[in-house]
């Protein structure tokens, strides 16, 4: 099954077909990142913008590079040299963008849904970098990426996601993809974080770490934010820490040959030990490697796409 | 007869205070309800005009507890001229206009300057509602009395909740010397700040939820209060099944307690929030199915008194933008009468219970004129065709401001005429 989509929003409702067919397109793409001279010529003369409300190295840094080796041409535009600032609106900021013909837009936004505003206002492809609370599909792509390089399979295996999964847009996209592929998820965090209404989507639910772990082939930690303690979530990161900080003791739990994700950026010594996070079991490193070739794939499989024509008409329209 | 005298002939008239449900004719002069008698009793009336009302409900004018007129301040919303069009192409002659105006109508001179727009523009009766405290900001009590005596109806802080509990209080006391309900937006302001309901749409969106509990620990404490005072309350917009249930069992013990419900929070869950719909964005927010059906229950077993429209005009730019930062609330004047009839099509509501929530209760909690069509009451007429079908367009609503989550819906049932004070002031086409 071919990827059909026409943006990438989330990973809600995509068929594992879709999300198998992205993950094998970016095993392509791999080794163009080992060569000595890291460039195909796959997107010569297609643009592409990447429009970010919100500070991120990694993942701007991840599609710019996906884009350069790919041979596109990239903008960056941040929040601060918007006109965010000037009080325009982001569907007037996604026509203006538009109106220069850019391949596709890849947008970050505080605001859950802001992709899916933008995608109503413009007809060409918008992938979601990061939406508020919403999803971060391209990061649970590489997500899904890293763990069947290393486990060969998704379908039955035993994920944990720790952490603050109500605020997390990590945790959102990887559920939706972990089981549209067939893992078997567990959300593992304190009730604050972690509503009832987690269990609808077919997911257990832990409060306790060690239980949340025991048998895991695989645990995703989650970045705490420090803010959250303001609000109540939990009294301080220091009991945040000793309930679900991930540390080699409470490791045992798990698998023998588990692995550990985590999105980044990690806050050492909080909801991870630096022993874990430099651990024999740590694929954070690699999870960074794969973003590149995750986002290249998905580039070339929405950008390189030419108008359709119905998509033409409308430019000429808007044109003239 | 003089030459103003009109006639509605031929329908099926249904006044649940007289208690008719019966084919009547009705006979208009002076801008009062004359006569009411069997089919054909006026066939030699000489009239000014006689309006076929065969195979139509005619019922006394439906009446909005709560609407947002938008003016002094909005009217790139909505004005006192188009939302009063509005309300009388949805078949209602009156309508009471919440206070979060710009000023707020938190004045006798502000309800005043409402007023004489209302002379000068207004197709329906408007009724204004003070606030309840000064600028709406929940710390004074606002001029209740030099309002009282300039024309409000009711005080309400409705988009604000009243904060505090010894301001409520007060306003509940004080407003008992005039007989005028506080409408109660009842929200706790440390469960808000969300911009749905919270739920699993609200968990699979990544929006910030509001919970039931925001309303139901408002209204139950409202509850409280009232009973403490004897005081009459209103709860606005009931959304949820905590709240039917405690309207409920406060009602039992004989507290002076009424509700109201929208028909989009009957009609809808937070599921249509879908992909991020603006237009599904209110205040309080779609709930869950539990909680429609609550509502639903409600209404039929007279829990909630009323059916509200909450009909709060925004403009297209304040709701085509990030889904937490559009405004809060939708259009509803022109959608209210056909959604409300889909409870009587499904036999939730009989055709008297549904005047009875949407004209005879709004008039008795207001104490305003109307809700009936008995001799000598005033000729506020809504002409029903209950079987016309339309369809939600946003070039043939009359609001200004188009913000609906029925647009493109195929609706049944209409206002084929509405008269308010004997005069036609809306004549739809369809039948």
């Amino acid at each position: 099954m071919p990827f059909t989509q026409r943006h990438l929003l989330g990973l809600e409702g995509l068929a594992a077909e879709e999300i198998l067919h992205v993950l094998d397109t970016a095993k392509s793409f791999v080794e163009i990142s080992e060569r000595d001279i890291k460039k195909v010529p796959t997107l010569r003369g297609k643009t592409i913008i990447n429009l970010f409300y919100e500070n991120s190295t990694r993942t701007r840094t991840s599609f710019e590079i996906a884009a350069k080796r790919l041979s596109a041409d990239t903008i960056n535009i941040s929040a601060s040299s918007s006109s965010a600032q000037k009080g325009e609106t982001l569907a007037d900021t996604a026509r203006n963008l538009e109106a220069m013909r850019p391949d596709a837009i890849v947008v970050r936004h505080p605001s859950s849904g802001a992709p899916h505003v933008l995608a109503r206002a413009v007809s060409r492809p918008v992938i979601n970098a990061g939406d508020g609370q919403h999803e971060h599909p391209t990061q649970a792509l590489l997500d899904l990426f890293t763990i069947r390089e290393k486990k060969g399979r998704i379908a039955g295996l035993d994920v944990a996601i720790v952490g603050d999964i109500l605020h997390s847009r990590v945790a959102r996209s990887n559920l939706f993809g972990l089981c549209a592929l067939g893992a078997k998820v567990r959300l593992v965090g304190p009730p604050t974080l972690l509503p009832a209404e987690f269990a609808s989507f077919g997911v257990a639910i832990h409060h306790e770490l060690k239980a949340g772990i025991t048998g895991a082939d695989v645990i995703m930690m989650l970045r705490i934010q420090r803010e959250r303690q303001g609000a109540n979530f939990f009294p301080s990161l220091d009991e945040y820490s000793r309930l679900f900080g991930l540390d080699r003791a409470a490791l045992t739990a798990a698998k023998p040959d588990v692995v550990i994700l985590h999105p980044g950026p990690m806050n050492r010594g909080v909801e991870i030990s630096s022993e874990v996070a430099d651990g024999p079991y740590s694929l954070i490193l690699d999870q960074v490697t794969n973003g590149v070739a995750v986002r290249m794939a998905l580039l070339y499989l929405l950008a390189a796409r030419g108008r359709t024509e119905a998509e033409r008409d409308a430019e000429e329209r808007a044109a003239s | 007869m003089t030459c103003d005298a009109i006639a509605i002939e031929g329908g099926h008239l249904v006044d649940p205070v007289a208690g008719v449900d019966a084919p009547r004719d009705l006979l208009l002069q002076d801008g009062k309800v004359f006569a009411v008698d069997k089919p054909g009793a006026f066939r030699s009336a000489d009239v000014a005009r006689r309006i076929d009302a065969r195979g139509c409900w005619v019922v006394p004018g439906l009446i909005d507890l709560h609407c947002h007129l938008r003016e002094p301040g909005y009217e790139y919303k909505e004005t006192v001229a188009s939302g009063t069009a509005a309300a009388v192409a949805g078949g209602f002659t009156a309508v009471a206009c919440m206070a979060n105006t710009n000023p707020v109508n938190d004045s006798a001179a502000v309800t005043r300057f409402i007023l004489e727009r209302a002379a000068e523009a207004a197709l329906a009766r408007v009724y204004p509602i003070g606030a309840l405290s000064q600028g709406l900001a929940g710390e004074r009590l606002a001029e209740i009395g030099e309002m009282r005596a300039a024309g409000i109806v009711a005080v309400s802080d409705d988009g604000n909740p009243v904060a505090d509990a010894g301001l409520m209080r007060h306003a509940l006391e004080y407003c008992a010397m005039f007989d005028i309900p506080i409408i109660d937006h009842a929200e706790d302001p440390g469960l808000a700040g969300g911009s749905m309901h919270e739920g699993r749409t609200s968990i699979r969106l990544g929006l910030r939820g509001i919970p039931a509990a925001a309303e139901e620990v408002m209204v139950s404490r409202d509850i409280a209060l009232a009973e403490l005072t004897g005081s009459r309350l209103h709860v606005a917009h009931a959304s949820t099944r905590g709240t039917v249930e405690l309207v409920r069992a406060a009602k039992a013990r004989g507290v002076r307690v009424t509700a109201e419900a929208t028909p989009h929070h009957f009609t809808l869950t937070d599921e249509a929030v879908a992909e991020y719909d603006g237009n599904a964005k209110m205040n309080p927010p779609l709930r869950g199915g539990n909680d429609r059906e609550a509502l639903v229950a409600g209404l039929a077993d007279a829990t909630i008194d009323a059916i509200a429209t909450d009909h709060a005009p925004h403009h297209r730019d304040e709701k085509e933008v990030e889904f937490e930062h559009a405004a809060f609330g939708i259009v509803g004047l022109e959608t209210a009468l056909p959604l409300s009839l889909g409870l009587v099509e499904r036999r939730l509501l009989t055709p008297s219970d549904w005047v009875r929530r949407l004209s005879s209760r709004p008039a008795e909690i207001l104490g305003v004129p109307g809700g009936n069509l008995r001799p000598g009451a005033i000729a506020d007429v809504t002409v029903v065709s209950p079987a016309a079908e339309w369809r939600v367009e946003t070039g043939r609503l009359k609001s200004k401001s188009k913000n609906s989550p029925f647009l493109g819906w195929k609706m049944k049932g209409r206002a084929s005429f509405t008269l308010v004070g004997g005069r036609v002031v809306h004549e739809g086409v369809e039948r």
